[in-house]
């Protein structure tokens, strides 16, 4: 191997490393400034986390945020796994076609698409728009991710063992429960995770799904970005971001991956 | 497999999800090419005719003659639809374009790295996928400001004496699109090119190729999966982009996904924000659904 293309190797990893980093660590770093001026450095201060903790709409936006985020991986995780288990283990049913279709749109689908015709459907069904709406919006789109992820996993789960536990007396929900399940978990964890930061990242489908009474943070965000570059914003946003790092941390921990976990997107 | 019937246990499986999707994904899409048939109506919902089980047979179909091309037939007329889906069109292409160009020498780069390095290495370029959305984008804005980071940089380096103006126009919606997307096109390039036998470039060499002939007519046609796969992963989301046109672009930055969202939003037209949806719909989906027919025949022919 000559030693150009070496040092061509190492100055596209050193540029590509840098584009993905550089903005959200100069983020990072801003949030931090006394300044309220990108370009001048004031030193060193935590005063604009010090101003979130007094700005009573962030926080409850921020609350909203994690509570529907908590409860709607919850379900998507749930309703995933079912949805997998079927997929993969009950043969060619009926209209699996459509189900699988179905479930697989709304990761191509763009977001205002899918939002237009959620807030379509709950002023159809006569939904009061609110937390409620909010909810149901994001489980349907994170499940769409949960069920790839979960799929993934149970393809790779060696079915005989499965049938082997059966052939041993166990029911085929001991079976799955104390078979399958346990081989799982780990892609059970990165489903949740992945459903709930999706959940708390999104804005379109929010802005649409929920009511006046549940706004949540990243449109409470936007609304404030709206009008510009401010240190608070800068503040939030590396909560945020050092909030995912530490999520990846975990999911790293828990077994698998989790750029695994993204590869089975891709 | 077998087409069988399904045990009570497992229908009740399927059932859950089954009903979800029904309710809360197919009826809504429905619904908006139901709604993108409708007139504008001054109303809650604005639409008219809304059906309802009340109307009966003969109501039902008196209200099915009202139906109407006109949302679809204003997009013939109205300019303002025409240039949002060329300019997305155009932003999103050169994008993808450019993103292939900055994500190619990346991901050849680890996939050629060390082994044991490897899973770390793109496990990092994936991680800013899982951040914030918005958070990234906004990040730009104090990078391309007229006052910004950027220019700030450039101007005290002498090697410009005015701002360049990025920000606003939609030179700083493709840059925030190539770095808002670029995970989902490093994946599947990395992925392609990592899995390449090392064995067929020495071949190549071996057989008195050159390093460049090796990387064009040995590594770069294997490759060409991944590079499909990475185009469509980032070129059919672009399209349909709101919040980088919203926040990096200008008023000359017509996209699709914000006109859609304003003429919801703010004009409160569902007819036509609908119909702009049914569109954008098949003009995406449509060429997916082609290509993964095209696929699956070809994987079916015997090699």
């Amino acid at each position: 191997m000559s030693a150009g293309v070496n040092l061509a190797r190492r100055a596209a990893m050193v540029l590509g490393f840098g584009f993905l980093y550089g903005p959200i660590l100069i983020l990072a770093a801003m949030s931090f400034n006394a300044s309220r001026l990108v370009t001048v450095w004031g030193g060193f201060s935590t005063k604009w986390y010090l101003a979130l903790l007094d700005d009573a709409a962030m926080l409850s936006a921020a609350k909203i945020s994690l509570e529907a985020a908590a409860l709607s991986a919850t379900i998507a995780t749930l309703l995933g796994l079912c949805a997998a288990v079927a997929l993969a283990r009950f043969g060619d049913f009926s209209t699996r076609n459509l189900f699988f279709g179905a479930l697989h749109a709304p990761l191509v689908l763009p977001e205002v698409v899918l939002g237009l015709a959620l807030l379509s459907a709950f002023v159809a069904f006569g939904m009061e728009r609110g937390f409620v709406t909010l909810v149901i919006a994001h489980a349907t789109f994170t499940m769409c991710f949960a069920t790839v992820v979960l799929l993934a996993a149970l393809r790779s789960c060696d079915p005989t063992l499965e049938e082997a536990a059966q052939d041993l007396g166990a029911t085929p929900l001991q079976a799955f429960v104390l078979v399958v399940l346990p081989s799982v978990a780990p892609s059970l964890v990165s489903a949740f995770l992945l459903a709930f930061t999706l959940s708390l990242d999104d804005l379109v489908i929010a802005s649409f799904a929920t009511g006046p009474g549940a706004t949540t943070l990243p449109m409470r965000i936007y609304s404030q970005v709206r009008l510009g570059v401010t240190p608070e914003v800068n503040a939030i946003s590396t909560l945020l971001l050092a909030f995912v790092g530490v999520a990846l941390g975990l999911s790293a921990l828990a077994g698998r991956p989790r750029a695994t976990a993204a590869g089975d997107l891709a | 497999m077998m087409r069988g019937k399904l045990s009570f246990g497992q229908r009740a499986v399927l059932g859950a999800p089954y009903l979800w999707v029904v309710v809360f994904f197919l009826a809504p899409m429905a619904l908006i090419a139901k709604i993108s048939l409708s007139h504008p109506a001054q109303a809650r919902p604005p639409y008219e005719p809304v059906f309802s089980l009340s109307d009966g047979l003969a109501g039902s179909l008196a209200k099915l003659q009202t139906l109407s091309l006109d949302a679809y037939r204003t997009f013939g007329e109205d300019r303002l639809y025409l240039d949002s889906y060329l300019t997305s069109l155009a932003i999103a292409g050169v994008s993808t374009a450019l993103m292939l160009l900055v994500a190619y020498p990346f991901a050849l780069a680890m996939a050629r790295a060390p082994r044991r390095l490897r899973p770390i290495l793109i496990g990092l370029a994936v991680a800013p996928f899982w951040t914030s959305f918005l958070i990234r984008v906004y990040a730009w804005i104090a990078l391309l400001k007229d006052e910004g980071l950027i220019n700030h940089a450039l101007m005290a380096l002498h090697l410009i004496d005015a701002p360049l103006s990025i920000y606003a126009t939609n030179v700083a919606v493709v840059i925030g699109i190539i770095y808002s997307y670029l995970p989902f096109m490093l994946l599947p390039l990395y992925a392609a090119l990592e899995r390449q036998d090392p064995a067929l470039r020495e071949a190549a060499a071996d057989l008195g190729a050159s390093p460049a002939q090796v990387f064009w007519r040995v590594t770069l046609p294997l490759s060409l999966p991944g590079v499909v796969a990475g185009c469509l992963l980032v070129f059919i989301p672009a399209v349909g982009e709101f919040v980088i046109p919203d926040l990096l672009g200008g008023s000359e930055t017509l996209m699709i996904g914000k006109t859609l969202w304003t003429d919801f939003f703010a004009n409160r037209d569902w007819p036509a924000a609908s119909a702009a949806a049914i569109l954008l719909l098949v003009l995406l989906i449509g060429p997916l659904l082609v290509a993964e027919r095209a696929r699956l025949r070809a994987e079916g022919k015997p090699t």
